[in-house]
């Protein structure tokens, strides 16, 4: 398999059969939390996304140059931790200063990544695969835009629930739960396909 | 043993190193912000309601702070907050007369066109066809929208009508957007006298749609010693700046539509 069809095969599957949310279920608290708006939910999606593919880049390197080297497989979590956390706090503060109108669309999301699994879920998928640099950036970047798909459909679907006269006791968070469970078992529908074979 | 060591030792270079950088990135990254911005944030109320216009408290401070806006447009936190705000920019405190929210309908006697089974939404039983579910097509609907707005829980649904509690209004006003009839008025908070009704049809059809409505029939206008009454288009509204509150107008109106808190408080001191 040459390099594109192994990026493409990736990033399909990042996208679709192995969406990050919908079948991976990673991620499930911005998800949840942030979707009740298209707008909003779009400005995560990207900020994910963005994280996404730097974490990525960042995590492989310190894994393969600091932490194999020194036998210290296992401290991968909580090394990984570090930098995610450290890597969002960079980008907020380099937002704020380079791109001002970015950084207040994203607002209060930038921070809330640190906590996203899916960003430490992505680094720990990389060395688990054991992808090389550039398939594991573009496992990132393709994961963030996988969440990213995720999260706008399931906010539009939920802006639009909000209107429909749904029982009482459904209204709201429930109902929200049920969507999102329906969502994921509509990207079921993907699982098993392969693509380049 | 080395490899707690290297552990610790890996762990703590990688924390010391971000630590570092962060560092010199908050240094090298320093937006700079007015020191007065955070004491402005602080002294207004926080409650995001956006009466001032924008999209929030922080959002008006900032406008405040590069001259956009004027103190004094916050109506939750008054004047003692519009005082604070004076203060922190160095400015003379601003004079502010308090406003409250005023629904301008009583139709608790409106009459229904049918039964209405839609969804339990102003305003989408504003868009039935023929101008909504009641006769009168510019009364209170009584689903609540408002009541949903008010972040302050000064609305409530009474008898069918919406209702606005005038101690807790803070007069951000954001009911008056969301009601798709727009009979959410700002009325001052010291005006006695009211006129709770929204009707522009004329007398005829107001007598056939609704109980309370006003007609129109210029007798308020006539009672008034200090012209501060006018009909127009069928429908008596009251000049608050000319306004006495003698209350003469409510004792003349054939409708009771008039409301005189004075009165009304008068009465029920006698009651008791």
């Amino acid at each position: 398999m040459n390099l594109f069809t192994s990026l493409m095969s990736i990033s399909l599957g990042a996208i679709l059969v192995n969406n990050f949310i919908l079948a991976q279920f990673l991620g499930i608290c911005p998800f949840m939390g942030v979707s009740q708006k298209t707008g909003t939910a779009m400005g995560m999606g990207l900020a994910v996304t963005f994280v996404m593919g730097i974490a990525s880049a960042v995590t492989w390197a310190v894994n393969t140059y600091i932490l194999i080297p020194l036998d210290l497989g296992y401290m991968q979590t909580v090394a990984f931790i570090l930098v995610i956390a450290a890597l969002v706090q960079f980008v907020e503060m380099f937002l704020q200063k380079a791109v001002p109108t970015l950084y207040q669309a994203l607002g209060i999301y930038l921070p809330l990544i640190t906590t996203n699994c899916a960003v430490l879920g992505v680094a720990l998928l990389n060395i688990q695969k054991s992808y090389n640099f550039i398939e594991s950036v573009v496992y990132g970047i393709t994961g963030g835009i996988g969440f990213l798909v995720a999260i706008v459909l399931f906010a539009s679907i939920r802006e639009h629930t909000e209107d429909a006269d749904c029982p009482k006791s459904f209204r709201g968070f429930p109902i929200a739960l049920i969507s999102a469970g329906l969502l994921a078992l509509a990207f079921m529908g993907f699982s098993g396909m392969k693509i380049f074979g | 043993m080395q490899n707690v060591l290297y552990a610790i030792l890996v762990l703590g270079c990688m924390g010391a190193v971000f630590g570092l950088v962060l560092a010199i990135a908050s240094k090298v990254f320093a937006v700079k912000t007015d020191e007065r911005l955070e004491p402005l944030i602080e002294a207004l109320p926080g409650a995001n309601c956006g009466g001032c216009g924008f999209s929030g408290c922080a959002a008006y401070a900032q406008a405040v702070l590069e001259g956009k806006a004027r103190i004094g447009k916050c109506a939750a936190g008054g004047k003692s907050c519009a005082d604070t705000m004076a203060k922190i920019m160095g400015q003379e405190p601003v004079e502010m007369e308090r406003m409250v929210a005023m629904v301008t309908c009583h139709g608790v006697d409106a009459i229904p066109k049918g039964n209405y089974e839609g969804l339990r939404d102003c305003i989408s039983a504003s868009r039935v066809a023929g101008k909504g579910p009641m006769l009168c097509e510019f009364g209170c609907l009584g689903f609540g929208n408002c009541v949903e707005k008010c972040k302050f829980g000064a609305l409530s649904i009474v008898d069918g009508r919406a209702h606005v509690d005038r101690e807790k209004c803070k007069g951000c006003m954001s009911c008056i957007t969301v009601c798709p009839r727009h009979i959410i008025k700002a009325v001052p908070y010291d005006a006695t006298v009211t006129v709770p009704c929204s009707s522009k049809a004329k007398g005829p059809v107001v007598l056939k749609s609704c109980g309370n409505g006003c007609i129109g029939c210029m007798k308020c206008v006539k009672t008034c010693e200090h012209d501060a009454i006018k009909v127009t288009e069928f429908l008596a509204s009251i000049d608050y700046s000319k306004c006495i509150g003698c209350g003469k107008c409510a004792e003349a109106c054939p409708r009771h539509i008039i409301f005189d808190a004075n009165a009304a408080a008068k009465q029920a001191a006698a009651a008791i």
